[in-house]
Formats: structure tokens, sequence, C-alpha cells
């Protein structure tokens, strides 16, 4: 049966609570620790920030707390604008991007954890490596059997249109990780983001395996694990709607069948 | 410890190839089910309260009898599929394989009851 209570070696204490600074506009951060080196149990440290001078983003504020406050904190970022997908986090019990939240958004203490059931690397950081095989599998790239036009590969107005709100994606795993059937069965399903991928691929008019990836869906696990529970399209940092590119997925498995 | 490659293991061992045929009549009992629930509601909800004659009279109508012996015909159908959707989900290996033995069965002597009630009642 799936595990539903964390083993004793996750559960998470209270941590250290860092000094809190002069200041009218002071907000207590509760950010989740953990490293694997100490052999310790993930904590969650409670740290003080003067909002006065302080970025408007959750990234601004971890920027902050890592330059002034505690340099051992970890978490990844590249971009800053949302492009880059790195800095997906559980933010006040949402999982978004750190760069593109807003700290008006959340009342009270701003609590920062990794994605949800990845495993941990350290700190913020999860392990997305298995995530990103899953995208590797659905083969994202182009496939045709003609060969190469001299020039390009030509798409109608009409069909390049089919791939907006799909190629937004930009794979930070939110919305995988906001998903129960990935929660579950993470090894088995590939999970909203690599769907919405899949998807991107299928209804591109200029890929020429439409059939091959319709084959490579066709299980009860890979596909089929989705109950449109709607957490990824709620969830997505970027607006998307990956639920509704499964539900096509889905669509054309049956028309294919008929 | 097995050593496997995430690719590896995103791969599995492949596509099953199969599992639309399921998601399609589960959709196909459910529409068919949208439609017929709110009339059996209607008429076990005309039967409740009524004494053993009265509903024994409202059963052995044809429409009532019908629609009854329908809506569980269908729903015992779409029920299997359900409840097995749900232990894929959250049952593994022996437990998983037993508790659907289990789902499967509780359908079919659903679905044989109601109807051999339905048969009883109309002679």
């Amino acid at each position: 049966m799936v595990q539903f209570a964390l083993p004793k070696n996750s559960k998470i204490r209270v941590g250290k609570t860092w000094p809190k600074p002069e200041g009218k506009n002071v907000r207590k951060f509760c950010i989740y620790r953990w490293d694997p080196d100490t052999g310790e149990n993930p904590r969650v440290d409670s740290y003080f920030v003067d909002m006065d001078s302080c970025g408007p983003m959750v990234l601004d504020a971890l920027i902050k707390i890592k330059t002034e406050i505690d340099p051992t904190l970890t978490f990844r970022r590249s971009c800053r604008e949302g492009i880059c997908g790195s800095c997906s986090m559980n933010i006040d019990g949402i999982n978004t991007l750190a760069c593109i939240y807003g700290l008006d958004e959340i009342k009270g203490d701003v609590k920062i954890y990794p994605l949800p059931h990845m495993k941990v690397v350290k700190d913020l950081i999860p392990d997305m490596t298995l995530f990103y095989a899953q995208h590797a599998a659905i083969k994202p790239w182009l496939e045709t059997k003609t060969a190469t036009p001299a020039t390009e590969w030509r798409q109608s107005i009409e069909d390049r249109k089919k791939l907006d709100g799909l190629y937004e994606c930009v794979m930070c795993g939110s919305c995988s990780a906001a998903c129960p059937s990935y929660w579950w069965n993470s090894d088995l399903y590939y999970g909203p983001a690599t769907l919405l991928h899949a998807y991107r691929w299928i209804v591109d008019s200029r890929d020429e395996a439409t059939g091959e990836r319709l084959d490579a869906l066709e299980d009860p696990f890979k596909l089929y694990r989705c109950h449109h529970i709607l957490n990824c399209t709620q969830t997505c940092p970027k607006g998307l709607n990956p639920a509704l590119a499964i539900a096509q997925i889905k669509k054309l498995m049956v028309e294919r069948m008929s | 410890m097995r050593y496997l490659t995430d690719r590896k293991r995103a791969e599995g061992k492949g596509p099953a190839h199969h599992g639309t045929e399921t998601h399609k009549h589960m959709t196909l009992t459910a529409t068919g089910l949208a439609f017929l629930m709110p009339v059996f509601l209607y008429i076990f909800g005309h039967a409740l309260g009524q004494d053993h004659a009265g509903v024994v009279a409202t059963f052995s109508r044809p429409i009532p009898a019908i629609v009854t012996g329908l809506v569980f015909f269908i729903a015992m159908r779409h029920f299997p599929h359900g409840a097995g959707s749900v232990l894929t989900d959250y049952a593994k290996g022996r437990a998983r394989r037993y508790l659907t033995i289990f789902v499967v069965s509780l359908s079919y002597l659903i679905t044989a009851t109601v109807l051999f009630a339905l048969v009883r009642i109309a002679n």
C-alpha cells in the first residue's frame, strides 16, 4: 500500500530562529532545511527580513536571506523572471515559481518548502532526475520521416496556434508535484508536465510520429492515472492547462479506436 | 539496491497497449448513468416510505423495473472499473490483486441479486 505517514527520519522538527532585525516592516519566513551530510531530521528555520530593504518577490527575500543572514540556505534560481523554471518550490501551500510569486500575495508568515513528494537533494532543492527522464522518454523533439526540406518545415497559422498554451511550459515541475497520482505512482505515471509536452508534439502539424507517440502513451499508468482533479492547472505558475492537454490525448486515443 | 538509470525507470517495461478501452467504457457507462440515475432516484423516492405492498406494486410495473434493472446493470459495470482505478492508485502487488477480485465479484453479486429480486417481484 502507499505510505501515508512520514518515516521517522523525515519528520520535520522546529529549527533555529534567527535574530530579528530592527524595523517596522519585518516579515517572518519559515523555511524547510535539510542537509543530507548531517544525518539530522529536516527542520524549519525562522528568518526575519526587513521588507523595506527587500525586493517584492519571494525569490528576492530568499536571495536576501542567503546573502545577509544564512549563506548555507540552498535553493535553485537562475533567470528570476519565470522563464527557466529553476526556482519552483512550495510557497504558502502552493507549488509555484519563487521569482514570480509576490510577497504581497501571502498573508502572515511566509512558509517555504521544497516541491512535495519529490526526493530532496538539500533544503529547497528537489531531485528532478526522474522527472527529466520522463520528459526525455516522450521524445520531445520533431520526429519526421519525410526528407528534411531545403528551407524549413512549413506550418499554417491555424496549426501554429494549436501550440499556444503548450510550448510555454518551462518544466518547473510544479504541476507534477501537485498531482496525487504522481505522488503515489511517480515511477509509472508520467505526470502532467510530461504529458503536456507529449501533447505539444502530438498536436504539432509538422510531426510525423503521431501514431507512435499515442502508442507509447497507451498504458493504464503512463497516461490513465490522471483523474482530472485539476491540481496541475490550478497550480501552474505560467497559467497553463495540463489537465486539458491530457484530456485531449485521451480524446485522440478514443478517436483512433472508433 | 538496484542501479537503474532514471531513463530506464521512466521507460519501465514500455507501454502496455491498453487502457483506452477502459477509459471509453467508463465514459459510456457514466453517460448512461447520468440519464438513468435521476429517473431511478425519482422512482426510488416515490417508493420510499410506502408499505411492502406499495413498494412491490411500484417495482412490478414495467418502466420502474426496467429502469432499476438498467441502473444496477450499468452501475455495476461502471463500479469495478472505478474502484479498480482507486485500487491501482493506492494498492500494490498482492493486495491490489485480491481487492480487485473482491470488487469485481461484489459487482456481479449485486447485479445478480437485483435482477433476481426484480424478476421475483414481477412474478
